[in-house]
C-alpha cells in the first residue's frame, strides 16, 4: 500500500464528512463531525486503549487458531479422497448458515469472556483459510507431479516438498482475507455479550447516545484491522520468500 | 559405466475411441539416441509418457518391454520442455530433488562432478528465477543425470532455447548421456539430424525410419550430411502433412 495516495484519500473523505456536518448542522448524536470524534478519541484514549487491547487479543488468538485449523483441514482434504467426500459437503453447508446467529449460543456455551469471541473469529475465518489453501494444494502444476512420479517419490514427501510450497501463495491470500474478517467476528461476539472490547464499547456508547464515542471506537477498530492486515501481508510475503 | 537395456514399444493408442496413433513398433537400441520426430498432435509425447508410466488420457493397447526383462518405468529419468525447476528452491536443492523426494541422501561426489560438467558451480545457491533459459535447462539436465538412470526420456527439452544455446545444450547432453538409452521426442528436424543414432518420423499413419548420416553424434551443425538429412526429414514431415 502506497502511503501518500492512501493518506490523500483519507484526508479527502474526512473533509467531505466535515463538510456534510457543517452544512446540514445535524445534532451531534445523529452525526458527529470528525473534529468532535477526534477530540472524544483523545479524551477517552485510556478507555479506548483498554478495550482495544481486549479485542486485539481475541482477534490474534482467533486468527492463530482459525488459521491452524484451516491448514490442518486443507491438508486432510487434499490428501484423502474419503475426507473430501465426507467433509467437503458439510463444509459448504455450514457456510450457508449465518454464523452470526450462533453468537448467542457461543456465549451460552463459552461464557462472557474471551473464548466466545475467539470462537466467533475462528468460525468466520476457518472457511476462507481452508478453502484458499485447499485450492492451492489441488492446483499443483501437473509437470511437477509427473517429475515426482518418475522419481518414485513418496506421497508424503511430494506433499511436503512440492504441493505445500506451491500452495503457500494461496494460503497467504486466505490468511490475509482472514485478517480482515477476524475483527468482525470478535466484535459480533462482543455485541452479544461482553463487558470489555471495542464491540462492547460501541454498544455502550450507542445506548447512551454518545455517537462520537461510538465513532471513535469504530474507527479504532478499522485502524486495528488495517494494521493487522498489513502485518499479515508482510509476514506471508516473508514466508513466501523463504528458502525451501 | 551404467548398463542400459534396449526397449521395444509396440501398440496403438486411442482417445475416447478416436485413434491417436496406428499400431506401431518402436525399438530403442541399448545405449543409443533414438529421435522420434513429428508434428504436434501425432502422439509422440504420448509414446514417451507411456514409457514413463505417466498419465496420458489415452487408452493404450500394447506392450513395453526392456531387453533385460526389467520394468522400464522404474529405470527412467525424465526431462521436459518446461524445465520444471521448483521456483522456491535453490539450484542445489533442485538438482538433488529426486533423492529428497525419496528421503535418501544425495550422492555428494556425483553432485560435485555434475556441477562442474554442467558449469553450475557458481549458481549453486541461486533461485531458478535468477538464471537464464539456457542455465535453467542445464540445471534440469543435471537433475536428470543426478537420478543416474539407464533410460533417459527427453520431451523436446531444448525447443524453447535460442539456436546457439540449443546447439551447445545438445552437445552437452550427448556428452553427459553417453552409454544410456535415450529417447528424444522433437519437432525439430535439425535436432534429430544432429543427435539420432536412429531417427523415426511419426505421423498418424505410423512410423517411417530414416537412416541417419554415418558420422559420429553429435554431428556438426554445418556438416553437409547433417544438413541433407535435416532437409530430407523436413520434406518427409511436410509431404505427409499435406
Amino acid at each position: 500500500m502506497k502511503i501518500f495516495p492512501a493518506l490523500a484519500a483519507t484526508v479527502f473523505a474526512v473533509a467531505i464528512w466535515q463538510l456534510i456536518v457543517s452544512i446540514t448542522d445535524l445534532p451531534r448524536f445523529i452525526l458527529p463531525g470528525p473534529l468532535l470524534v477526534a477530540e472524544t478519541w483523545w479524551t477517552n484514549l485510556a478507555v479506548i486503549a483498554e478495550h482495544t487491547l481486549v479485542t486485539a487479543q481475541e482477534v490474534l488468538i482467533g486468527l492463530a487458531i482459525g488459521t491452524a485449523l484451516g491448514i490442518v483441514t486443507a491438508l486432510h482434504l487434499a490428501t484423502s479422497k474419503t475426507a473430501r467426500m465426507l467433509v467437503q459437503p458439510i463444509l459448504v453447508f455450514t457456510q450457508a448458515l449465518p454464523v452470526f446467529a450462533l453468537a448467542p449460543i457461543l456465549t451460552l456455551w463459552l461464557g462472557y469472556g474471551l473464548w466466545s469471541k475467539v470462537a466467533m473469529a475462528v468460525l468466520i475465518i476457518y472457511f476462507p483459510v481452508t478453502s484458499a489453501f485447499f485450492d492451492g494444494l489441488m492446483r499443483t502444476p501437473s509437470g511437477y507431479l509427473d517429475l515426482a512420479k518418475t522419481m518414485q517419490a513418496s506421497p508424503f514427501r511430494v506433499l511436503w516438498l512440492i504441493r505445500v510450497p506451491a500452495a503457500l501463495p494461496s494460503l497467504g491470500a486466505g490468511v490475509r482475507l482472514a485478517a480482515v474478517y477476524a475483527p468482525i467476528g470478535a466484535v459480533i461476539g462482543e455485541w452479544v455479550g461482553a463487558s470489555k472490547g471495542l464491540g462492547y464499547l460501541m454498544l455502550l456508547a450507542n445506548g447512551r447516545a454518545k455517537t462520537d464515542l461510538m465513532f471513535a471506537a469504530m474507527l479504532t477498530l478499522g485502524v486495528l484491522s488495517v494494521f493487522l492486515y498489513l502485518m499479515v501481508a508482510k509476514l506471508t510475503r516473508l514466508l513466501g520468500d523463504r528458502e525451501s | 559405466m551404467i548398463s542400459a537395456p534396449g526397449i521395444l514399444f509396440e501398440g496403438e493408442a486411442t482417445i475416447e475411441g478416436r485413434r491417436l496413433f496406428a499400431p506401431l513398433s518402436l525399438t530403442l537400441d541399448a545405449g543409443r539416441w533414438t529421435c522420434l520426430l513429428g508434428g504436434s498432435g501425432v502422439g509422440k509425447t504420448t509414446v514417451l509418457r507411456l514409457l514413463a508410466d505417466l498419465p496420458t488420457g489415452a487408452d493404450f493397447v500394447g506392450s513395453i518391454t526392456a531387453t533385460d526383462g526389467t520394468n522400464v518405468a522404474d529405470q527412467i529419468a525424465y526431462m521436459a520442455q518446461d524445465d520444471l525447476l521448483l521456483p522456491w528452491a535453490t539450484v542445489e536443492k533442485n538438482i538433488v530433488l529426486g533423492a529428497r523426494l525419496r528421503g535418501q541422501r544425495a550422492d555428494e561426489a556425483r553432485l560435485a562432478r555434475l556441477l562442474d560438467r554442467c558449469g553450475l558451480r557458481e549458481h549453486l545457491g541461486k533461485r531458478p528465477s535468477a538464471l537464464s533459459g539456457g542455465q535453467r535447462q542445464r540445471v534440469a539436465l543435471a537433475r536428470t543425470l543426478m537420478e543416474d538412470k539407464p533410460i533417459i526420456l527427453l520431451d523436446e527439452p531444448f525447443s524453447a532455447l535460442d539456436a546457439q544455446t540449443r546447439a551447445s545444450m545438445q552437445d552437452l547432453a550427448v556428452e553427459l548421456l553417453a552409454g544410456r538409452t535415450v529417447l528424444m521426442v522433437t519437432h525439430d528436424p535439425g535436432e534429430a539430424a544432429r543427435l539420432g543414432h536412429a531417427i523415426h518420423v511419426m505421423t498418424s499413419e505410423g512410423l517411417t525410419s530414416v537412416l541417419p548420416p554415418d558420422i559420429a553424434v553429435p554431428r556438426a551443425v554445418d556438416a553437409i550430411e547433417t544438413l541433407t538429412c535435416q532437409s530430407d526429414l523436413l520434406r518427409l514431415l511436410m509431404g505427409q502433412a499435406a
